[in-house]
């Protein structure tokens, strides 16, 4: 019996790969087993090799698997491009239809099942995915029962009788396989599951639900890989509750659009990648400069330009905290997994109005599109914060004749009183230009330092529940400190512990406020590590170089960089990371 | 009772003596004043530019943007809070070059607002460069020798992205701008007023005199139809853009926040942010 397997079913682009990964999770998910999912795609709609590979695990798994135990196969190229990863004792079933040859050099067993012939003879081959989820429950010793529950669902608006022509052509899968695979069949039996049942999400997924219960109702975005699904989320949901979203003509109107939402009082922001970030600094800048807050979302994919829009990177952080011209309070926050990306999300609605600014949320497209196990979301811990927003008109004092309300009156914290349009004492100006404390442009330099300290020191109450993750840093003294941000926690976690077996004694810190940086969190554990490792998707070491601008001790950091546009695996960072020592 | 003088504010716009915008000021004062609005339900969005800086200039609610997207920041405040009255404002090249992609959206997406284009033809604060507005063959600094692109006509582009208000007034011409800006603000869509405004410091051509000389009021033109779009265009054809007055409006075409499936009748930000916790729970287990 096995703890853990990875599987992966590989074709076309179009040709059902993702749907086919999808509903094997989800029953897999239903049986209590934790997974952690990798989608591999290309920017082109039909066509192309693409493959999804799937972790169940008996317990919690935050990484991409090294290896494979089953590979799924319905052309050609997926087993000559994916048979490197295959353990030694895996197996490859391939439909029989493309007269699939095993590589030489290949270990693993290879399977031809008919998948489309037993699909045709039952109706349609468009069935043959089920086939091979059928074959895979008899390489697994799965009673095939187990995805009534899930073709029910996927399949109810297509009708009772495409359902049970699905669970027949998982039966014939099952049934076929079973003899093809003689003594192999239940050779990756997994271990019984908790039962538990848990949420299997996409990152993106988690940001959108934590967007609506942060009570989000406007949402303005542009199309991009890989934010989308934020907005679509946001599509569906939000006309029950009133809400509404604009697709925008593009990411600057989108910016432009959710700061004047949130001006007006209504929890509103956008969501894109790179190219559109690299659009709304501007917005960004305006957002800061006028003081209103506003959450963006920027799900990081492979740059500069149109890059790997695909692919694993995390090249956005320089720009996210220093992209805009000039100097503005900004924060930035950066979940590791989709359910703090849930609770990080809320965060960044009550951080935006607490200090009435400018907050990203970093993703990664690992985090945003890799799905996931999530313990359910807890409703109790869902807390929101208006900061100095004036609730009610009555608290405002009458104002004198051709006054303005002191919108940006200068106090001790940099915070002052908001209020919205439609309150009858608290007309004021807003502009990017300079201003006074009514909002009045003023280009006195005596106000500009005012309004400038003002505005900066707004960040020096910013906390965050765990700015830095050091849940896994155990030892007091360490040779190696692990540093990273976004999806790459599961691989450092991973290696980590592997390190540990080989006799080093490793912490690991996981950075989630990436600006302003949490120097004093961080730099007790540098201090105490021989060598720091920052891992990190990109190609110039950026929060390596965050680190050594705000803490400093630049002898001891090495760089751990990968830009291939896939994740780190953990034995990736194991090795690397023991190279370094 | 509010009159236009409640829209005043004690802000001395830094304006040249006779610019065209200090009457575009005045006629949103007064009209703000003429169709029941008080200064605290009026937002004002400008983008940058002399014009730009209008929404100082005005009490109400104001928000001096950023180039050319005075537009898409307006919109935004009106889908939050449906029941203020949002006025979005800017000049020539805010509107019909650095934004106009922006204003085609806007057109054509028919939110419940106003856009006032103070258009002179030239850009004035940065002292004189040309302007999609400007004539071929105008002299500017960026064009010593004279335009050689072809102008915008923005009320034409209007009319075919699908516009439902479509108006063009002129500053000497304050009695009609006003009454323009009315019906622009009771016009339940998107209401565009292109208005000429004459820079009198860099602009010697497009002068005050020149549009008296050749501008045609549609109010004199006899049987002219503002229902009848087709008719419309071939006014605005014949006489190369140079009217004024309601060049076309569409009653019958929702707007916007009517189209959006589920959209609340009541103002987004008067809404109570916490989630049921049924409907939060619901939510979850659709990812079990």
């Amino acid at each position: 019996m096995k703890q853990q397997l990875s599987w992966k079913v590989g074709g076309q682009q179009g040709e059902g790969i993702e749907s086919t990964g999808e509903i094997f999770s989800m029953a897999m998910n239903r049986l209590g087993y934790f997974l952690y999912g990798y989608r591999h795609f290309s920017s082109r709609i039909k066509g192309g090799h693409t493959n999804n590979k799937i972790r169940v695990s008996t317990t919690r798994v935050r990484a991409v698997e090294d290896r494979l135990d089953i590979l799924v196969a319905f052309d050609q190229e997926t087993i000559d491009v994916n048979y490197h990863e295959m353990n030694s004792d895996g197996i490859i079933i391939a439909d029989a239809k493309f007269k699939p040859v095993n590589p030489e050099d290949c270990e693993a067993q290879l399977i031809v099942v008919p998948f489309t012939e037993i699909a045709s003879g039952l109706g349609t081959s468009l069935m043959k995915n089920m086939v091979a989820i059928g074959s895979t429950c008899a390489i697994m010793d799965l009673p095939f029962e187990v995805f009534t529950g899930v073709l029910q669902e996927t399949f109810k608006r297509k009708g009772e009788v495409v359902v049970q022509k699905n669970m027949e052509a998982i039966e014939a899968g099952f049934n076929t396989a079973s003899e093809l695979l003689g003594s192999k069949r239940g050779s990756h039996k997994l271990d019984e599951a908790d039962g538990v049942q848990r949420m299997y999400m996409i990152g993106n997924d988690a940001i959108a639900l934590g967007a609506i219960a942060a009570g989000v109702r406007f949402m303005a975005a542009y199309p991009i890989t890989p934010a989308s699904e934020i907005m679509e989320y946001l599509i569906k949901k939000l006309p029950a509750l009133g809400g509404a979203v604009i697709q925008t003509e593009d990411e600057i109107a989108a910016a432009t659009m959710a700061i004047g939402s949130n001006y007006a009082g209504v929890r509103a922001f956008t969501a894109s990648a790179g190219p559109g970030l690299s659009l709304m600094m501007e917005s960004i800048g305006l957002s800061g400069m006028t003081e209103q807050p506003l959450v963006i979302v920027d799900t990081q994919r492979g740059g500069p330009s149109t890059g790997l829009p695909t692919k694993q990177e995390q090249s956005d952080l320089m720009q996210m905290i220093y992209g805009t011209h000039g100097d503005i309070p900004k924060i930035v926050l950066a979940p590791s997994t989709a359910e703090e990306a849930f609770y990080d999300t809320i965060d960044a609605f009550n951080l935006a109005e607490e200090f009435q600014c400018p907050v990203i949320v970093l993703s990664d497209l690992q985090l945003s599109l890799g799905k996931q196990s999530v313990d359910p979301l807890n409703y109790a811990k869902v807390q929101i914060g208006r900061g100095k927003l004036v609730n009610d008109a009555v608290e405002l004092d009458e104002l004198e004749p051709m006054q303005y309300f002191k919108r940006y009156e200068v106090t001790e914290d940099g915070v002052s009183k908001r209020v919205l349009p439609g309150m009858k004492n608290g007309i004021h100006h807003v502009t990017g230009v300079e201003h006074d404390e009514t909002g009045k442009p003023s280009e006195s330099s005596l106000n500009r330092q005012m309004q400038m300290d003002k505005r900066m020191r707004k960040l020096n109450d910013v906390t965050l529940h765990k700015a830095v993750d050091i849940d896994n840093s155990i030892h007091g003294e360490a040779d190696i400190l692990l540093v990273g941000f976004n999806s790459t926690r599961g691989a450092l976690e991973e290696a980590q512990e592997r390190l540990e077996a080989g006799g080093l004694k490793v912490n690991h810190a996981h950075i989630r406020l990436l600006h302003p940086f949490p120097t004093e969190k961080l730099a007790p554990l540098m201090e105490r590590a021989e060598k720091v490792i920052v891992a990190e998707h990109n190609a110039t070491g950026q929060l390596a170089s965050l680190i050594k601008m705000n803490v400093g001790m630049a002898s001891k950091i090495h760089s751990l960089k990968k830009y291939d546009g896939t994740p780190f695996l953990p034995s990736e960072v194991e090795l690397l990371t023991k190279e370094l020592v | 009772m509010v009159t236009f003088k409640d829209f005043r504010n004690n802000v001395k716009p830094n304006w040249c003596p006779g610019c065209g915008d200090f009457s575009v000021q005045a006629a949103i004062q007064r009209a703000s004043a003429n169709v029941g609005l008080t200064p605290e339900n009026l937002a004002v969005v400008s983008g940058i530019g002399c014009s730009g800086r209008i929404s100082g200039y005005i009490n109400s609610y104001g928000f001096h943007s950023i180039h050319g997207r005075a537009l898409p920041l307006a919109q935004g405040v009106k889908m939050a809070n449906r029941d203020l009255t949002v006025i979005a404002s800017g000049g020539d090249g805010d509107g019909f070059a650095i934004g106009l992609g922006h204003t085609i959206h806007a057109i054509r997406r028919n939110i419940d607002m106003t856009y006032i284009v103070m258009d002179n033809q030239i850009y004035g604060l940065t002292k004189g460069q040309t302007s999609p507005r400007s004539s071929a063959g105008f002299k500017t600094k960026s064009t010593p020798k004279g335009a050689i692109e072809p102008s915008i006509n923005p009320m034409e582009m209007a009319l075919t992205s699908g516009g439902t208000f479509v108006a063009q007034g002129f500053s000497s011409d304050l009695k009609e701008l006003t009454s323009l800006i009315e019906q622009g603000l009771n016009h339940k869509g998107f209401s565009l007023i292109n208005v000429f405004s004459p820079c009198v410091t860099y602009n010697k051509v497009n002068t005050y005199d020149w549009f008296k000389e050749n501008l045609v009021k549609l109010s004199e033109v006899e049987d002219y139809d503002a229902h009848n779009k087709e008719a419309a265009m071939q006014t605005l054809m014949k006489h190369d853009g140079l009217v004024t007055g309601l060049i076309y409006q569409d009653i019958e075409q929702p707007s916007y926040q009517e189209l959006i499936d589920g959209y609340d009748e009541k103002p987004l930000s008067a809404q109570n942010l916490q989630l049921d916790e049924n409907y939060f729970n619901d939510l979850v287990k659709e990812f079990m």
